[in-house]
């Protein structure tokens, strides 16, 4: 299947600014789907509130555009009801972790199947430019104007921490890679969480003089490196890309299966 | 002994007429006093091949009922006040995405995290209006076990007709209580089904576009239909949109679904009203103290009346004024500062004739404390 079978093309072009990097995460999204052959019909996805939010309304699945950093907790329903439907959940750093982050760490504790997408872009994009709790130490946003004191989340630890069975991370300027590990984290049986480093040149690189969305896709290359690299071990600053976790642990739906077989028996 | 005959809480209660609906989902965390329901749920739901999940709060376990709901299952969550605080947002999306579902709430004593173990109704302006924004809701209670179970069954055949969230308002008096009821028998009470579209596979359908009759067929979600869902005003594909004409319409649609028939939803029991001079108005746990006072003095010959409300919104606003039409006194007997009371004082001709028995300070009020103000009213001195 094309990939433009898998959007809805009449509400294109999308909202997202020049330079944005959602659209490139929504390219590698449905390259990876158009390869493991995925059926539009078994895929459900669920998003929650800002910019990233607003993928669920362009691609031709089961969608549903709920409130903010609840998405995870409407996906445990659909899927707890319907095991067979593939989940799949983009959200924003916002969305994710702030109002999100209760909701982001149980989930990946229960381990049921789906794929939760964490696109970090630094910034709350939709509200104008506010720090989120992926902006970081030191960072300016409209509501850190002298600069932010509150330090950021590590995704790939936290979801680690949290017990998600696949936890990787990339960036928008490795589309290869990022449609590689967005594909091995929807064929995941369990809990997967894949982090995108994504630009928002519009509030993001605005505020702490970053560039253009080219520049910042630079700055993606020259500070990321593979799992393990040499580069790295020169450099600590760098911030590793790849699959981080990935491990066969019981599944959620799988082990209510043998609940409901107990309790008829008992 | 018939085996439909028990003595249970009317936590139970709720759990058993949710299960004869074809309930066979359920998500919740746990809270005083409703947590009955949801152990009761932990128990039941996996032995019918029925899923119940324990989320991470109530926010959660809303937002997961929903979900489910959406697949093509009935569905419940189970709360108390702190807790129904926090699925006030989820409920808001339930109503605007018109995704059925019930949610209980078992009232405790007074407001914030209040007194758990002892009863209140002080939730009655919030069921109505916790949630923001403009919106009509189903709002249903019972004061006995035997009430609770039609009124948790008529809950669930509300939330398919008018495809809405219903709250059923309960306390925690009626909650623990334990009380004989008899389980009606499988189709002794008819059940409303989920609407569902004939539009077939491959033929567009649009998931938010009514039939003449108001009601909106759905299509089992992850089914044969590819739609969208939204909390944003939407059009009938269930896109967001904001073209004013879309926004007032899909407003008016979610409030006139409702409120247009707010005299096929009321629910209510009526005593000795034919010649009452002195009408009682209840509702939940409440109303038995005021029944056992209207049969009371009915025995010495005094003509007292008791309306009890088990619909409470839409507010059943045309049987009340009618009701009480010819009536010297009204007397609201609720649990709060007067949530209903302000509702009747609309509804009857002379405001100035509706008095208020309560209590707030999370007692159960009783026969004394409603016999005190009617002998006020009276001019008789408690």
């Amino acid at each position: 299947m094309a990939i433009k079978d898998y959007i809805r093309e009449r509400f294109f072009p999308h909202i997202w600014c020049p330079g944005c990097g959602h659209g490139m995460v929504l390219n590698g999204l449905l390259r990876a789907i158009e390869k493991i052959g995925l059926d539009k019909n078994e895929i459900v996805m669920v998003s929650g509130i800002g910019c990233s939010a607003r993928i669920s309304g362009y691609v031709d699945f089961h969608t549903m555009h709920t409130i903010h950093g609840r998405a995870l907790a409407f996906a445990t329903g659909i899927k707890m009801s319907r095991p067979e439907l593939k989940l799949i959940v983009p959200m924003g750093d916002g969305d994710a972790l702030a109002i999100g982050g209760n909701h982001f760490i149980h989930a990946a504790r229960r381990n049921m199947d789906m794929t939760a997408i964490v696109i970090n872009n630094r910034v709350y994009g939709m509200t104008g430019g506010q720090f989120s709790p992926l902006s970081g130490y030191g960072t300016m946003s409209t509501t850190s104007p002298y600069s932010n004191i509150d330090h950021a989340f590590d995704v790939v630890e936290l979801s680690v921490a949290a017990g998600a069975s696949f936890v990787g991370r990339t960036t928008t300027y490795h589309a290869q890679q990022m449609a590689d590990i967005l594909g091995q984290a929807i064929i995941h049986k369990g809990f997967s969480v894949v982090e995108i480093m994504s630009q928002c040149p519009t509030y993001f690189g605005r505020k702490n003089r970053l560039g253009s969305a080219i520049d910042m896709l630079e700055h993606f290359k020259e500070n990321t490196t593979p799992i393990g690299s040499k580069a790295k071990q020169k450099n600590p600053d760098l911030i590793e890309r790849g699959i981080f976790v990935q491990k066969k642990i019981p599944e959620y739906c799988d082990e209510y299966k043998k609940i409901i077989e107990r309790a008829v028996k008992d | 002994m018939n085996e439909n005959l028990k003595f249970i809480q009317g936590n139970e209660v709720c759990v058993e007429a949710a299960l004869y609906t074809g309930l066979d989902f359920f998500a919740g965390y746990p809270i005083t006093p409703s947590t009955e329901i949801m152990e009761h749920m932990a128990k039941r739901l996996p032995k019918i091949g029925g899923k119940f999940l324990q989320m991470e709060d109530e926010i959660a376990s809303l937002c997961a009922i929903i979900g489910a709901s959406l697949t093509g299952h009935k569905v419940m969550t189970a709360t108390s006040g702190p807790g129904f605080s926090l699925m006030q947002e989820a409920l808001g999306y339930a109503i605007v995405a018109e995704i059925p579902c019930v949610i209980v709430n078992v009232q405790r004593g007074g407001s914030s995290t209040g007194i758990p173990t002892h009863v209140g109704q002080g939730d009655v302006m919030q069921a109505r209006w916790g949630t923001h924004g403009d919106h009509a809701i189903i709002v249903m209670t019972a004061s006995n076990h035997q009430d609770v179970f039609a009124i948790t069954v008529d809950a669930f055949n509300m939330a398919e007709t008018y495809r809405t969230p219903v709250i059923l308002l309960f306390d925690e008096v009626v909650g623990h209580m334990r009380e004989r009821i008899f389980i009606p028998k499988k189709g002794e009470i008819s059940l409303v089904e989920r609407l569902r579209t004939s539009v077939k596979r491959g033929v567009d359908f649009h998931p938010y576009l009514p039939r003449e009759d108001g009601r909106l067929p759905i299509s089992d979600f992850g089914g044969v239909h590819r739609y969208n869902v939204t909390g944003l005003v939407h059009d009938m594909w269930g896109f967001p949109s904001d073209n004013p004409k879309i926004a007032y319409g899909l407003v008016r649609h979610l409030v006139d679904k409702i409120q247009n028939n707010t005299d096929k939803i009321a629910r209510y029991k009526e005593y000795y009203l034919e010649d009452a001079k002195t009408i009682l108005i209840s509702y939940g746990s409440a109303a038995r103290s005021a029944l056992h006072v209207v049969e009371n003095r009915r025995g010495r010959g005094e003509k007292l009346g008791l309306l009890e409300l088990q619909t409470l919104w839409p507010f059943p606003h045309s049987l009340v004024q009618e009701k009480c039409a010819d009536a010297k006194y009204v007397v609201v007997v609720e649990m709060n500062t007067g949530q209903i009371l302000q509702s009747v004082k609309i509804c009857v001709d002379r405001p100035e004739r509706v008095f208020l028995a309560n209590r707030i300070d999370g007692v159960f009020i009783t026969p004394t404390d409603i016999r005190n103000i009617l002998r006020l009213i009276e001019g008789k001195g408690v």
